[in-house]
């Protein structure tokens, strides 16, 4: 039994975020961390891994620097590494992403026992959409927003997180789950993992390594394969100094809540 | 200096768990309270970090004294005292063991330690005994296949939750001085061991310090540690490795304090704008930075050095500790400076600072007795 | 015809994905029902409903009431609760033999379970969260002279551009992104609960609509995970610093303290947030002091904060100055806490907070 764990390096948004001038993010100024949500999901295949030992493989797509991240993993426990590299792959949205990560998947071999873990979203997109998207073009089950996990044999049973509650769903491998941060806490590297780690595989997927995959085709990948394009990026106006509402007490309320409502911010 | 990969990690990785673990909640209830946190122990137990530099066939991590350094400052930048939690079995505690234990007292004692199941604690200090180790009174008087074990140690951290200590005695009272002294490693629940009340201190609160009374104490001959009647060269070997730990915890309870300072000077107005925009404070900080920057080269080089077996290592590891504890108070000072009255208050992070940066110069030899090293490997 | 995604000429008609939990409609079908209704306007096109259930039929013509000129009902023993197998398959064999221009979806936890999955099949765009959404350009332009930094008038456009313009937060607003799907349908889009305004029901509209029930074609084999129950549980309560709202009273309640923290808690309810409070409320002992912010309480960050009767002092501006928006009610116009508040206003919280609880009905 094997376990996929999808990640991503993202911005540190936590911390100011840079927006240039043209209204893109100045991404080379901020330090990147692992997904928050995706530390949950290789938590997940951990302890899988301690109750069963089934190998984990930490899977991610990105420029080189990304293998660093991978290193982070496996110091935290995964047995491997691999790192989705190539130019081709530059400029893809969720649909050629996830048809670029379903490819190395199917080269990888999915399993019948095997599940692949993601994060329920990624911080610098909030989409959601990648893990819904791998499990459709592999053709297997997916379970979104997992905040509770168990295994056995090869059944899993999901509590599936809704706004007003939840659900249990029962699900068989192979299948995709994506976790919510609520599902676990993540574990820390340990000091002998760290030293450890450089001497675990990486191993890097470039084009040429994933171009006979059924999935990749210049219409499928990278930019130009990508059904949706950014037609305008923009920076909001700027936060002022703020503004004293003037007036009586009705009025300035009245006031405040228009301007809220027209923000989007209440309503 | 510029850290390999691996140090990087270990770096992002202790500041990672202590700006997560140690809660601002948790540091306030143990300097209000005392006592310890189990809690917290079994947790850096469990990630290794009591073991952090601690070989791997006695259940270490195998981290090298870098490694180790870069822990200690991580965990006092955000908490002091818990840094006390990670060191301790590290460094004072088995750094006799593993100089000078048997093979068997390697395999008995470190995996427990390790594994952050037992404790231990060091125990050389006596009323009329501190730097001076040649005033040891304590006695320890062969009979039969045991040695009796009589006398006080006092101030030892750790004491009242540690499960052992190592205790030096005096075996020769014919030798004079520091000779005639051996270490025995004390079962702290056989009969005859008692400690005194935790002490109330001025600061590193959460760590719990007390004597240690043996009285007739019957410790096994195997439980001898070294060779006998030359305890206190052993004692000095020890203290090496405790002083680089005792360094790391003031570069990052300086660091903390300079965070704070800058961040404070930002938001703080007085006379139309930020403290920070008064050159009275930017010099301030502009000191307090640069003296930080040099102890960390210095703690740093001195952990590869001391490593790759320097000759001048265990004097450089006395600089350290004489450089960085002296440094943590100057800074701590102009920290609370730089907050003026809000900066006495317990409402803020650099009171409790200050207080702790007070023991740095003192334990694990004074600022003086680092001195006394110094001069005498340069006037040897 | 076989269906194809790139026949971008062959699709017709604004959908949305109407979702309904436990047989009851959910507010966001609503508000994108009017917000569908906008664009298909815009358009000049049908706007349909799609709505999945079984024996959801009677509700469908409540979608009307709020603009669908037409609902397709699909209803099936399998598609009582919610699963991802079941409703992607059959929202995708509808969309393919029906081919909408446009499907809109909310951006729940299900929309955003279901629209990923379609969109893969359909092998088409999808665009997540949106927060405003155009078609005809010249509104697109209005949209962007209102909300950006953009200056519209020094750049050219297309004015015929007739795609779906999507356009998202990204990096918690710090950037607006405008996405579109130039070369497949439908465009999609997932659409935050809450963003969109909902039109007044008309029950004439209702009475119009049309309502038509469409095959549902599932096979059990087809259906791979299986939903054991659905648990309705209550909000958890958010702790102040994971809160989306928070509402901080000050020293300004000390005229009627319990009145004061009343009034927080109801206009914390209404904003679905929490109360805080200063450190002078909570060493005299009105409110726990887990609700402390500041210094020596917690350090929040919320989307909303709101400050009532707090005269900011530099310990509780330590807690609380990195939130989105700060709105700040206090009697002393000289209070520091307007400086770093977005929105002030110099009046007594006692008189303020009824205001706004009224206006926020």
């Amino acid at each position: 039994m094997r376990v996929f764990v999808c990640v991503k390096q993202v911005p540190d948004t936590s911390g100011k975020v840079a927006v240039r001038e043209d209204g893109t993010l100045d991404r080379a100024s901020m330090q990147t961390i692992i997904n928050p949500d995706d530390l949950s999901a290789m938590e997940a295949a951990l302890t899988l891994k301690d109750a069963c030992g089934c190998r984990v493989t930490a899977v991610t797509m990105g420029p080189k620097p990304a293998e660093a991240m991978l290193r982070d993993l496996i110091a935290m426990g995964a047995d491997d590494g691999v790192l989705i590299s190539g130019r081709e792959f530059g400029g893809s949205d969720t649909f050629a992403t996830s048809q670029i990560i379903a490819a190395a998947l199917q080269l990888l071999g999915v399993g019948d026992e095997d599940i692949i873990f993601c994060g329920r979203q990624a911080i610098d997109g909030d989409t959601a959409q990648v893990g819904p998207q791998i499990a459709e073009k592999l053709d297997i089950p997916q379970v979104t927003y997992a905040g509770q996990i168990e295994k056995e044999g090869n059944t899993l049973t999901v509590r599936r997180l809704l706004e007003d509650g939840y659900m249990t769903v029962q699900v068989q491998t192979p299948c995709l789950i994506t976790c919510v941060k609520e599902l676990n806490k993540p574990r820390y590297m340990t000091v002998s993992g760290i030293l450890d780690c450089f001497d675990k595989p990486v191993t890097v997927l470039d084009y040429n390594a994933l171009k006979d995959q059924p999935l990749i085709d210049a219409s499928t990948i990278g930019l130009k394969g990508s059904p949706t394009n950014i037609f305008r990026s923009f920076t909001p106006p700027q936060k002022g100094s703020g503004q004293m509402l003037a007036g009586t007490a009705e009025e300035a309320v009245g006031e405040l809540v228009r301007q809220l409502t027209e923000k989007h911010l209440i309503g | 200096m510029i850290l390999e990969e691996k140090y990087r990690m270990m770096q992002r990785n202790f500041r990672n768990f202590a700006e997560t673990e140690f809660t601002k909640e948790l540091q306030e209830k143990l300097d209000r309270e005392g006592g310890f946190d189990w809690d917290m122990h079994y947790k850096m137990a469990k990630y290794g970090f009591l073991g952090c530099k601690l070989p791997r066939q006695y259940g270490g991590q195998g981290g090298d004294t870098l490694s180790y350094v870069l822990m200690v400052e991580e965990f006092s930048r955000i908490c002091p005292v818990l840094a006390i939690y990670a060191n301790t079995p590290n460094s004072l505690g088995s750094g006799s063991l593993l100089i000078y234990g048997t093979e068997e007292q390697k395999k008995k004692y470190i995996p427990q330690l390790a594994s952050g199941e037992k404790k231990i604690c060091f125990a050389l200090t006596e009323p009329g005994a501190g730097s001076d180790a040649g005033g040891v009174l304590t006695r320890a008087v062969e009979d039969g296949d045991a040695y009796i074990l009589d006398g006080r140690k006092c101030f030892i951290s750790g004491a009242p939750v540690s499960d052992y200590a190592v205790v030096y005695a005096r075996t020769n009272p014919e030798l004079k001085g520091s000779k005639g002294i051996s270490m025995f490693i004390v079962d702290l629940k056989l009969p005859g061991v008692s400690l005194g009340t935790p002490e109330m201190k001025m600061g590193i609160n959460g760590y719990p310090t007390s004597d240690i009374v043996l009285e007739h104490v019957r410790v096994p001959k195997s439980e001898l540690l070294g060779p006998l009647d030359k305890g206190f060269a052993a004692a000095m070997k020890t203290l090496d490795g405790g002083r680089l730990g005792v360094a790391a915890q003031a570069l990052g309870l300086a660091q903390a304090c300079l965070e704070e300072a800058v961040s404070y000077s930002k938001e703080r107005r007085q006379f139309g704008k930020p403290i920070c925009r008064h050159q009275a404070v930017s010099f301030m900080i502009a000191d307090m930075a640069t003296e930080i920057a040099a102890a960390r080269e210095l703690i740093y080089n001195t952990a590869l050095e001391k490593d790759a077996g320097a000759k001048d290592a265990p004097m450089k590891c006395s600089m350290c500790k004489y450089y960085a504890s002296e440094m943590a108070n100057r800074v701590a000072a102009k920290a609370v400076q730089i907050h003026g009255g809000y900066g006495y208050m317990k409402d803020y992070r650099v009171e409790r600072l200050y207080r702790d940066a007070r023991i740095l110069t003192l334990y694990e030899g004074t600022s003086q007795v680092q001195q006394m090293v110094i001069s005498g490997n340069l006037l040897r | 015809m076989a269906f194809n995604s790139a026949d971008i000429e062959e699709f017709r008609d604004i959908w949305v994905f109407c979702e309904q939990r436990g047989g009851v409609l959910q507010e966001t079908d609503f508000e994108l029902l009017s917000e569908g209704r906008k664009l298909a306007d815009e358009r000049g096109s049908r706007l349909v409903g799609i709505l999945l259930g079984e024996a959801v039929a009677d509700m469908a013509s409540v979608l009307g009431g709020y603009g669908a000129d037409k609902v397709l009902v699909c209803e099936d023993p399998a598609l009582l609760v919610y699963t991802t197998d079941a409703y992607v398959k059959v929202l995708c064999d509808a969309v393919m033999e029906r081919r909408p221009e446009v499907l809109l979806i909310g951006a729940t936890n299900i929309g955003r379970d279901l629209g990923p999955r379609a969109a893969a099949r359909l092998h088409t765009g999808l665009t997540a969260d949106c927060t405003h959404l155009d078609i005809d350009m010249k509104n697109y332009l209005q949209f962007l002279r209102e909300s950006s930094t953009v200056d519209v008038d020094a750049l050219k456009f297309n004015m015929d551009d007739s795609n779906l313009k999507m356009t998202r937060p990204a990096f918690g607003g710090h950037l607006m992104a405008t996405i579109i799907c130039p070369r497949f349908r439908p465009c999609m889009s997932t659409v935050r609960p809450g963003v969109m305004k909902k039109a007044a029901f008309d029950q004439a509209l209702a009475d119009a609509c049309e309502i038509e029930r469409y095959p549902v074609k599932l096979e059990p084999s087809q259906l791979r995970t299986k939903v054991l129950e659905v648990v309705k549980e209550s909000r958890r309560l958010v702790d102040l610093v994971g809160a989306e709202v928070v509402v901080s009273v000050g020293r300004g309640i000390s005229r009627d303290p319990q009145r004061g923290i009343e009034l927080a808690n109801e206009l914390a309810g209404r904003l679905g947030g929490v109360v805080g409070a200063s450190r002078a409320v909570t060493d005299a002992g009105w409110i726990t002091s887990d609700h402390q912010v500041g210094q020596t309480g917690k350090t929040v960050h919320p989307r909303i904060y709101i400050a009532l009767g707090i005269s900011g002092a530099i310990q509780h501006k330590a807690g609380m100055q990195d939130s989105e928006l700060i709105i700040a009610v206090d009697t002393n116009e000289h209070a520091p806490i307007f400086e770093c508040a977005d929105y002030g206003i110099v009046g007594d919280l006692f008189e303020v907070v009824p205001l706004m609880l009224e206006e926020l009905k």
